[in-house]
């Protein structure tokens, strides 16, 4: 049996049905409005829900928010202003009874586990936002909470910072051990934190797997359009390709090219050491991202408004059927 | 500096001078026909220091009694969701409108000796509230309390509910996030409330020479002695009187930052 089982529904926001198991990490990603927050606030009990949701065999539903051994982590970490760090990360052992000297020592131990333990004198208001969100984190865990939730927990951060977080993050919820949801609207975080990806589009599950299966295979566009994969759709038949499969020319293809698009130029950006090209199908077909060098986008002059073909080749697409 | 959009017309500019005129001219000549020489003489007075002490007694104890009974009713009225709640909510604010006066006879209807509840409660203990200290506390309270209850509800509605989120997910109930999160949180708000009902406190007088009388050492609070004293010591009252405008001037520097800045 599964450590975590739900079937969940907010009603008007979101529905969900999975199961995990222990030192499962789930990042959930979708579009905004997809229900992503309201889901792990179901979880909090912080919004209310019907269905259910069993973790080690408990159901959490109906059980208030205080005794249902979850952690959580707010995007705007929501420290509370008037304790320093210390006394933040001790308030979780504090309430659970714990006595104020022994609460303050584990409080030390995860600040020095987070690497902010130079900080535990510092009220919220005097560290920055990396600082303070390590700071949120170790307050989740001293709890030893059985299921951890993260709301955009990178999110309003630095690039910079954001990134060294990712990579301490990985590491403390690997060894973490419960279950851990992680609301995020980066792919990164999908591939470098997670092991399970959970898409969320218009309140409902679009896909659940692994990151691999779901940035090789995604099923949604706004999956697509994170991982920069194009995919067509055909029904519940897609076909995927990466944007530097795709050769742009300006005339129509005479080879062996099974796909082949005319479309109108809408955006050139460089990626990376490439040019990406934003290609808007004609006949209001879809939009396709084609990955160029950039001295074949000088020669054959690609700029914004030109009409261009793109084609790739069959052995670069992949074919799947989405999930019903 | 002028101002590109034009002068401030005339006929706008002589009103508010003459608004700013009306409300400081009496305070200008309070503190100009104060007569110095006998100030200290009047301030050592057995009666006036009587009326003085008692008046931030029964204010201070009128404010105790604030705190306890309204500050759990702000955080009812700030984060239970009940029917009713805007019904009550406006009953809290009926007494802020009222005429003292009125809550004095009110008090009295209830409270006095022949009271809904004076009256049993003076068969059983011997006891009688008006023309007592505690009928003055009374008075103080039940006029103030609208003050305190509304001002604290505000600073509870400032302090984000989120918070009480957060606490609740480590595990918190809600009697340790009132205590550990809510009130410290909204603290400078608390004590901004409490100040503003121990300034209206001080300054009672309608409800309290209605309810209580004016009784020296018992009822006499310092605006029943100015009322008292206006006629047969006219210099006692305005040496009690700038004592009063003191008072009030030390509550208004401390609160400047929540009620004078202009956000």
């Amino acid at each position: 049996m599964s450590a975590l089982s739900l079937d969940l529904e907010v009603p008007g926001r979101v529905h969900a049905v999975l199961d995990a198991d222990r030192g499962d990490v789930i990042a959930v990603i979708g579009p905004n409005g997809a229900g992503k927050s309201s889901l792990v606030k179901a979880l909090a009990g912080l919004v209310p829900a019907r269905g259910h949701a069993t973790l080690d065999g408990v159901d959490l539903t109906g059980v208030p928010t205080r005794e249902r051994g979850v952690g959580m982590v707010f995007q705007d970490q929501l420290l509370f202003p008037h304790l320093d760090a210390r006394h933040n990360v001790a308030f979780g052992p504090r309430a659970r009874g714990v006595p104020k000297a022994e609460a303050l020592r584990r409080a030390e131990q995860w600040l020095t586990r987070l690497g902010v333990d130079d900080l535990a004198h510092r009220r919220p208001g005097e560290l920055s936002g990396g600082q303070a969100q390590r700071v949120s984190i170790a307050r989740a865990l001293v709890t030893e909470p059985d299921l951890l939730l993260l709301d955009e927990p990178m999110s309003g951060l630095d690039v910079g910072v954001a990134a060294s977080l990712r990579i301490e993050l990985a590491r403390h919820l690997a060894e973490f051990g419960g279950i851990s949801l992680l609301v995020t609207h980066d792919a990164l975080d999908a591939l470098t934190v997670a092991n399970r990806v959970l898409v969320l589009d218009g309140g409902e599950v679009a896909q659940f797997g692994t990151p691999d299966e779901v940035t090789q295979r995604p099923v949604t566009d706004h999956v697509a359009r994170l991982v920069g994969l194009n995919v067509l759709r055909d029904g519940t038949e897609l076909r995927a390709f990466e944007p530097t499969a795709v050769t742009v020319d300006l005339n129509e293809p005479s080879g062996s090219a099974r796909h082949h698009w005319r479309g109108t130029i809408v955006v050139v950006t460089p990626h990376g050491a490439a040019m990406r090209v934003v290609v808007h199908v004609a006949d209001d077909g879809p939009e396709l991202l084609a990955d160029v060098t950039p001295a074949a986008a000088v020669e054959l002059g690609l700029s914004v408004g030109r009409v261009v073909w793109l084609s790739v080749k069959q052995t670069s697409v992949r074919s799947y059927t989405a999930p019903s | 500096m002028t101002d590109p959009l034009g002068r401030p017309p005339v006929r706008l500019l002589v009103p508010a001078a003459l608004g700013t005129l009306l409300l400081l001219l009496p305070l200008v000549t309070l503190v100009a026909g104060t007569p110095w020489s006998l100030l200290g003489e009047q301030l050592a007075s057995p009666e006036l220091r009587e009326a003085m002490w008692l008046s931030v007694l029964t204010a201070t104890v009128a404010m105790t009694i604030c705190l306890v009974l309204g500050l759990p009713l702000a955080w009812v009225l700030a984060r239970v969701e009940f029917p009713g709640r805007g019904v009550v909510r406006t009953l809290v604010t009926v007494p802020l409108v009222l005429p003292p006066v009125v809550a004095g006879v009110a008090l009295a209807s209830a409270f006095g000796r022949t009271g809904f509840i004076g009256e049993p409660l003076r068969e059983l203990t011997g006891f009688s509230l008006p023309y007592t200290t505690a009928g003055v506390v009374l008075a103080h309270t039940f006029v103030a309390l609208p003050f305190v209850v509304l001002s604290i509800e505000g600073a509870l509605r400032t302090a984000r509910r989120e918070y009480d989120a957060a606490a609740a997910t480590l595990g918190a109930t809600r009697w340790l996030t009132f205590r550990a999160v809510t009130v410290p949180l909204a603290m400078p708000g608390i004590l901004a409330g409490i100040m503003l009902g121990w300034a209206r406190s001080i300054g009672e007088f309608g409800a309290t020479i209605t309810f209580a009388g004016n009784y020296p050492g018992t009822t006499q609070t310092m605006p029943t002695l100015i009322y008292v004293s206006i006629n047969s010591e006219p210099e006692a009252a305005r040496s009690l009187s700038l004592v009063l405008l003191v008072f009030s001037i030390v509550v208004l520097v401390a609160l400047r930052d929540r009620w004078l800045v202009a956000r």
